[in-house]
């Protein structure tokens, strides 16, 4: 009963979501107020409609309702709480409901927080925010549907596909779509100010703190399966260049740089084109990241079920967005002015800068990406295309993209002073060159490219710092304190998330000096990881609640002192008679010893894979000072949702008292 | 600097910039891409000594011998023909006996292929979908099977 509910108020969402796409449209271009605020309304009653179907199936899941196809292929009654919970994104059609339901979250916040909005611009963009969401519930109704029953209900169910039975399976999908779906919402605002015709600096302000939430959670949402690729697949590496893996950079890529070029619109008024263009390529790029993946066209551990009806369906939805979104810009391009010209050496150069740099990054990956489908598709040849061409392709469009940070962010708008600048980098400058010296010095050999690479990161890191020192002191120590505290938040935030571009630059260049050993060992051996030595003390068996598993015991000891035991295993889980690894890691500072067994064939010795990783945390605490610098630029006061502008209050403090 | 000095120095830089990046593109994807080879296409020499490329069918049964220091060594089949490959490492944890294989790897003078990466599949009905292709073309395609592809 309760799913069924669960598919009536799905069912009921597109109807209303179609109701929403027209209504409030209307009511913007007739001018009528009362037909544009029924738009709201319907987004917040779509809201709680998705969230009960969403939590209709949620209910399903948790006391295993084997009737449901759903349920059956994916959960299985051993199966521990928390993966029941997530085995309910974990496949197909239920990764979609939570994309819809995500859709519809983002048009309630549109719909809750914006009431400052200009009516017609409201209207429009919570107007074609339900197109989006029309396309794909009809999507989830009719080719993916996850309610529908078994005709018998089989006792057992078939388990979630065990690698995803992690913890970090249970964030990972809902923070990456929370990104990918929330540039819908950016997406709609452009195409509501195209409709209404109407686009100014006021455009940028009312996209940003949606931008943000989109950017913070795609940001976070990648580290994320960044870090659990390197703990659960057992492989060591931390990004693949993976199809997958690229269609959610794509958007990250576009969408920093639409942050940053809506800056330029809303101080400058120029790049307005340019930004309105971003927003739409932005979620493009997300729906052509959603195609991909769903479609089943790449083979990865992402595709879940192979249907080409599905991927036609996404196909038309991604063609009838992108098709539109252009053909609409195509029309309203001409009546855009342009804005004026400005100096190369400025804060807006060193954004065109920046957005010149990651959009041509996203162009690499997107073709390293479509190349080989488009070469099958035409010759029928098959090719990959790896990590060479990435690592040929867009390591050198981000090295100068990175230099630039430091200088970019101290730039005075309209007219900068470059050697001032440089100047006021000096010091971060030096202490980079010195590590770098210091590094090449340390470590004796190794790769130009990374002992150069952490030099610049250490150089990002210390000069965005640098810079917040440098605001505090103005004026002399004493009151720096205060003035430190006093600092504009977005400043603050921006010198952090830079610095967490250093800080990730500085963990993957070390990723060139790990040492990596691949051997067979039997209890009693010893193999030399770095400063570690890893010993092998036994191997055996173990029963978890679904899977039965091979354990091998190693220590680890610095010189002759014990400082930590591991336990990577082989798990065979039961439901889908499927092996997984499990990797054993022992933390030192932000450095790992990584050890990843393999086959224990005549149970007396065990072939395995062991890493000492120098400094490899700090490729995930990068993005995550990033994610935070974006929080915090979002609870900027001054630029909160519906905060009152200064420029309107001013005025009237300036009136004579009577 | 007058107006259209300006406005050339920008342009400029951005041509600059966007050959580049078109260049290494190009360059990029004649250089560094990996051609997938069923082993009938290995047979009738369409790879050359020496070229990296991806070989990819099922892994025949009995074939697959274990040697020590991780030295693994297998036979890639799509049916009619087979390819001998030698690997040393880790094996993923899907790679089994009768079930597809994509090895990346070269081959040496004496045609034996020598593997740099074993990939397996990530789930247990899951086909790597060139070799489903491949054994398809061989006529050795089973839907029914377990390790076929999963049902629409």
């Amino acid at each position: 009963m309760i799913v069924e509910i669960g598919h009536y108020a799905l069912a009921l969402a597109l109807v209303l979501s179609l109701f929403q796409a027209i209504v409030p449209l209307w009511g913007a271009l007739k001018r009528d107020d009362v037909l544009v605020a029924l738009g709201p309304q319907a987004a917040v009653a779509q809201l709680l409609l998705i969230s009960l179907s969403f939590a209709a199936l949620t209910y399903a899941y948790l006391v295993s309702d084997f009737s449901v196809s759903n349920v059956y292929e994916n959960s299985h009654t051993l199966k521990p709480l928390i993966y029941k919970w997530s085995g309910v994104w974990g496949n197909h059609e239920g990764s979609m409901l939570l994309w819809v339901l995500i859709l519809a979250l983002f048009g309630a916040g549109v719909a809750v927080f914006s009431r400052r909005l200009p009516s017609d611009i409201l209207g429009a963009t919570l107007a074609v925010q339900a197109m989006i969401a029309a396309a794909f519930l009809a999507f989830v109704l009719f080719a993916s549907n996850p309610f529908l029953r078994l005709g018998q209900a089989p006792f057992e169910g078939r388990d979630l596909n065990p690698i995803l039975q992690d913890p970090g399976l249970a964030i990972h999908p809902p923070l990456l779509y929370l990104g990918y779906v929330g540039y819908s919402i950016v997406f709609s605002f452009a195409a509501g100010a195209l409709i209404v015709g109407r686009i100014d600096a006021a455009f940028a302000r009312m996209i940003r703190p949606w931008n943000l939430v989109a950017w913070i959670t795609l940001t976070l949402g990648i580290a994320m399966g960044s870090y659990w690729a390197y703990y659960e697949l057992g492989w060591g590496g931390y990004w693949f260049w993976d199809p997958v893996e690229n269609a959610s950079l794509m958007p990250w890529l576009t969408g920093t740089a639409l942050l940053h070029s809506a800056i330029v619109m809303e101080k400058r008024e120029a790049l307005k084109i340019w930004t309105i263009l971003l927003a739409i390529i932005t979620f493009s790029l997300s729906l052509l990241g959603t195609f991909l993946v769903r479609s089943g066209v790449l083979t990865s551990v992402h595709a879940f079920a192979v249907d080409p009806e599905r991927g036609l369906f996404i196909l038309m939805i991604l063609i009838a967005f992108i098709g539109g979104s252009f053909t609409l810009f195509a029309f309203r391009a001409k009546a855009m002015e342009s804005g004026g010209l400005f100096a190369p050496v400025s804060r807006e150069g060193a954004l065109v800068l920046n957005n010149l740099f990651l959009a041509v990054a996203a162009l690499a990956v997107l073709v390293g990406t479509l190349y080989p489908l488009a070469l099958e598709g035409v010759t029928g040849q098959k090719i990959s295309v790896g990590p060479p061409f990435f690592n040929l392709t867009v390591v050198p469009l981000m090295l100068p993209l990175f230099v630039a940070i430091p200088f970019g962010q101290r730039l005075a708008w309209k007219r900068g002073d470059l050697l001032g600048v440089v100047q006021r980098t000096g010091v971060a400058m030096a202490i980079g060159l010195v590590a770098t010296l210091a590094t090449a010095y340390a470590i004796g050999r190794g790769p130009a490219l990374a002992i150069l690479a952490i030099g610049l990161g250490l150089f990002i890191l210390l000069a965005s710092l640098d810079e917040i020192r440098e605001r505090a002191m103005r004026g002399g120590a004493a009151g720096a304190f205060r003035r430190l505290l006093g600092l504009p938040r977005t400043f603050v935030a921006t010198a952090l998330a830079h610095a967490g571009v250093g800080i990730m630059v500085i963990g993957i260049a070390f990723t060139a000096f790990e040492k990596e050993a691949i051997l067979s060992m039997k209890p009693g051996d010893s193999v030399k990881l770095g400063e570690y030595t890893l010993t092998l003390r036994g191997i055996s068996p173990y029963s978890g609640p679904n899977y039965t598993s091979t354990v091998a015991q190693f220590t680890v000891h610095d010189g002759t002192r014990e400082v930590a035991e591991l336990r990577p295993a082989k798990r065979l889980y039961i439901g889908r008679q499927m092996p997984t690894s499990e990797v054993g890691r022992h933390r030192v500072g932000l450095s790992e010893v990584y050890v990843a067994i393999g086959e224990t064939s005549d149970g007396a010795h065990v072939d395995l894979r062991a890493y000492w990783k120098p400094f490899v945390t700090l490729i995930w605490l990068g993005p995550v000072l990033m994610a935070f610098g974006g929080l915090l630029s979002l609870s900027d006061r001054r630029l909160r949702i519906g905060a009152p502008r200064l420029a309107m209050r001013r005025p009237r403090r300036l009136e004579p008292a009577e | 600097m007058t107006r259209k000095q300006k406005r050339l120095m920008i342009l400029g830089g951005f041509g600059l910039v966007l050959v580049s990046a078109l260049a290494l593109i190009l360059t990029g994807l004649r250089d560094q891409i990996v051609f997938f080879r069923s082993p009938t296409e290995v047979l009738a020499g369409k790879v050359r000594t020496g070229e990296a490329f991806r070989l990819g069918g099922l892994v025949e049964q009995g074939s697959v011998q274990r040697e020590p220091n991780q030295m693994v060594r297998f036979r890639v089949t799509d049916g009619p023909n087979t390819v001998a490959v030698t690997y040393q490492g880790l094996l993923p944890d899907l790679f089994r006996e009768g079930q597809g294989v994509v090895a990346e790897g070269r081959l040496d003078a004496s045609g034996a292929f020598t593997a740099s990466t074993v990939l397996a599949r990530h789930d247990e009905n899951y086909m790597p979908r060139e070799v489903a292709d491949a054994l398809k073309k061989q006529g050795h395609w089973q839907p029914g099977k377990t390790d076929g592809p999963p049902k629409p």
